[in-house]
């Protein structure tokens, strides 16, 4: 880890009396004890739990012990069509809402960088969505997308095609049902990629621009050769943030369809607690956190490796 | 970046006279912001039309919209619905939303601030292994350890310390903390310690005054989160007592008979305070969440 080197060695030149060596490790251990038990306690006895427990058969609140159970979990797991569905849905999920937030949410930064009156008050407006929890936003989609025509969404769509375009049952239907979660997903998350990929254009010095200006440069021309690259890294990091939360997609799931029509809706982490929780199968739902944590793991290593290339390029 | 060319040279005079766009672009940017202005304030506008009207004039198509025969009767409405043991009294929900987010919110910045000034400003040895070790588990999300923790904490389901006891210790904390403090001048301790103060004293009258921009925005990151948590408190509530609005929201709306009005006056009771928060205090919290994407 490259990152962390550069980080100590930010430490090392912030410390105090770097010539004459004093040790504060008293007072370091009590300082960091509350953090350090509470990460050890709830993050990492829990994360190699989860290891463990997906090698048995176990239940909460049950009287019989756990029976060991091998690998047996994982091979439930990986040959269950209803897992592979749920993985897929995660990965078109990720397939759409990524380039499509990513590029929303770049389109709204330019705009807003623009030196033009209004500009902040359509930066309130584009972020609002991003205050309301998902629990809230999933409710008032549901009523946007109900399925006759007097849903929010079916009438606009009427009024717009003059009654070219029937009623869509949104949710219902296993065409549609995980279009519909995307949707909502899309409008309640773009503000905070704007936000921060608009915090990246501002990071790009000026004097760029008025140098490719001053070289007749057009404004597409900027945009590839300054805009872009200048926002590399902001925009490697929104990718990976966003793919990783197509993979945690949970709670819209679990208010508006329960994994349903037909499993079009299912993900990867319904079937984690619906396993553990609905159906007290914690080995299952243990050994499912497994198998999402290495697809978290690897999306993180390939971010890694793509932040560390641009470093040794520039 | 080796074609940067230097920053100083330059006119501002170029600035100002390449600056404005025809008015024919501005045009044309105001008509696409509004357009989409309008789509993302819509279905926030249709919930407060919404939370005023009554139910049968909710879900009617694009009339949805329209403010008529107005009246707080679904705000009564929802008191009036959640008022035994059986149902929760509203109370029960907003003091374990209150709760719960209050003691991570300051329980956090307490704990995690002061782990992040060991880390960052004392010298002790082990620190970097350990701090490695933290910054590790940045990306370990919460969904990778629920289904284990919902079972090693089954014994303590319908409580509210189980709900908050898991989230003060954050390690996405930690190092947001950690970095702004590496940040500050180092000359600020060594005042500190001429002056014969240790290292508490220092960090909570020399590191803590001047840190107010980083525990901002820890404090918007982590109530944004723990207001709207859901998935911890579907596994681990099922008493109203000890449910927390985003729950009960998600039951009140799939119970019948369903009364889309009330729903929505739920809805804005729940979010109002966050929107209200939000407007007043807005640059924070877009400072906080552009801080969270400066990393990596």
């Amino acid at each position: 880890m490259s990152t962390v080197k550069t980080i100590n060695r930010d430490a090392e030149s912030a410390e105090v009396g770097a010539g004459r060596p004093r040790r504060d490790t008293r007072s370091a251990l009590v300082m960091i004890a509350p953090a350090i038990i509470g990460l050890v306690a709830f993050v990492i006895v829990p994360f190699i739990a989860a290891g463990y427990l997906s090698l048995f058969n176990v239940r909460a609140n049950s009287s019989r012990p756990p029976v060991w159970f091998g690998l047996e979990q994982y091979h439930r797991i990986l040959t269950d069509p209803t897992f592979y569905r749920g993985l897929l849905n995660n990965f078109i999920f990720a397939a759409v809402v990524v380039p499509v937030q990513t590029l929303l949410a770049l389109g709204l930064a330019l705009l807003l960088n623009q030196s033009l009156r209004f500009m902040s008050v359509f930066r309130t407006f584009f972020f609002m969505p991003v205050v309301f929890p998902m629990a809230l936003v999933a409710v008032i989609w549901k009523l946007i997308f109900s399925r006759d025509d007097l849903g929010m969404l079916n009438a606009f769509l009427h009024a717009i095609s003059f009654g070219h375009i029937p009623p869509i049952d949104w949710l219902g239907s296993t065409t549609t049902a995980l279009l519909s979660i995307i949707i909502l997903s899309i409008w309640q998350g773009v503000g905070f990629q704007m936000i921060i990929i608009l915090a990246g254009l501002q990071g790009i010095s000026k004097s760029l621009y008025e140098a490719a200006q001053i070289d007749t440069a057009n404004r597409w021309q900027q945009f590839l050769n300054i805009t872009v690259p200048g926002l590399r890294n902001t925009l490697i990091f929104v990718v990976m943030v966003t793919t990783i939360f197509a993979f945690r997609l949970f709670d819209q799931v679990y208010i508006l369809t329960q994994g349903g029509p037909q499993n079009a809706t299912t993900t990867v982490m319904y079937q984690a607690v619906t396993s553990a929780f609905t159906e007290n199968n914690v080995g299952r739902g243990a050994a499912i956190t497994v198998v999402f944590f290495v697809i978290v793991l690897t999306i993180t290593v390939v971010q890694r490796r793509l932040l560390r290339e641009d470093r040794e390029v520039a | 970046m080796s074609t940067r060319p230097q920053p100083t040279g330059t006119a501002p005079v170029v600035v100002t006279a390449n600056q404005g766009p025809s008015a024919a672009r501005k045009a044309v940017n105001y008509l696409v912001l509004i357009v989409l202005a309008v789509f993302f304030i819509a279905p926030i506008l249709y919930m407060f039309i919404g939370s005023l009207k009554p139910a049968d004039k909710v879900l009617n198509g694009l009339a949805g919209f329209i403010p008529e025969s107005l009246s707080l009767d679904n705000y009564a409405g929802v008191f009036a619905r959640f008022n035994s043991e059986a149902t929760g009294y509203f109370y029960n929900f907003y003091l374990t939303s209150l709760i719960v987010s209050v003691v991570i919110v300051i329980g956090g910045l307490v704990v995690n601030s002061m782990a992040a000034y060991a880390f960052a400003r004392l010298r002790w040895r082990g620190r970097d292994a350990v701090m490695l070790a933290v910054i590790l588990l940045v990306i370990v999300p919460f969904e990778a350890i629920a289904v284990p923790l919902f079972y090693l904490l089954n014994g303590s389901r319908n409580t509210y310390y189980v709900q908050f006891i898991p989230f003060v210790a954050n390690a996405l904390s930690i190092y947001l903390f950690y970095t702004f403090f590496v940040g500050l001048p180092k000359q600020l301790d060594e005042a500190a310690r001429v002056d014969g103060a240790g290292p508490w004293r220092t960090f909570l009258y020399i590191i803590v005054p001047m840190s107010k921009p980083v525990f901002a925005s820890v404090t918007i990151l982590t109530f944004l989160s723990s207001w709207g948590s859901f998935l911890w408190p579907v596994m681990m509530t099922d008493q109203p007592r000890y449910r927390p609005l985003p729950l009960e929201i998600s039951v009140f709306q799939g119970q019948p008979p369903t009364d889309w009005g009330q729903i929505f006056a739920f809805g804005v009771m729940f979010v109002l305070p966050l929107l209200i928060v939000f407007l007043v205090f807005q640059r924070w919290f877009v400072q906080s969440v552009a801080s969270s994407g400066l990393k990596g």
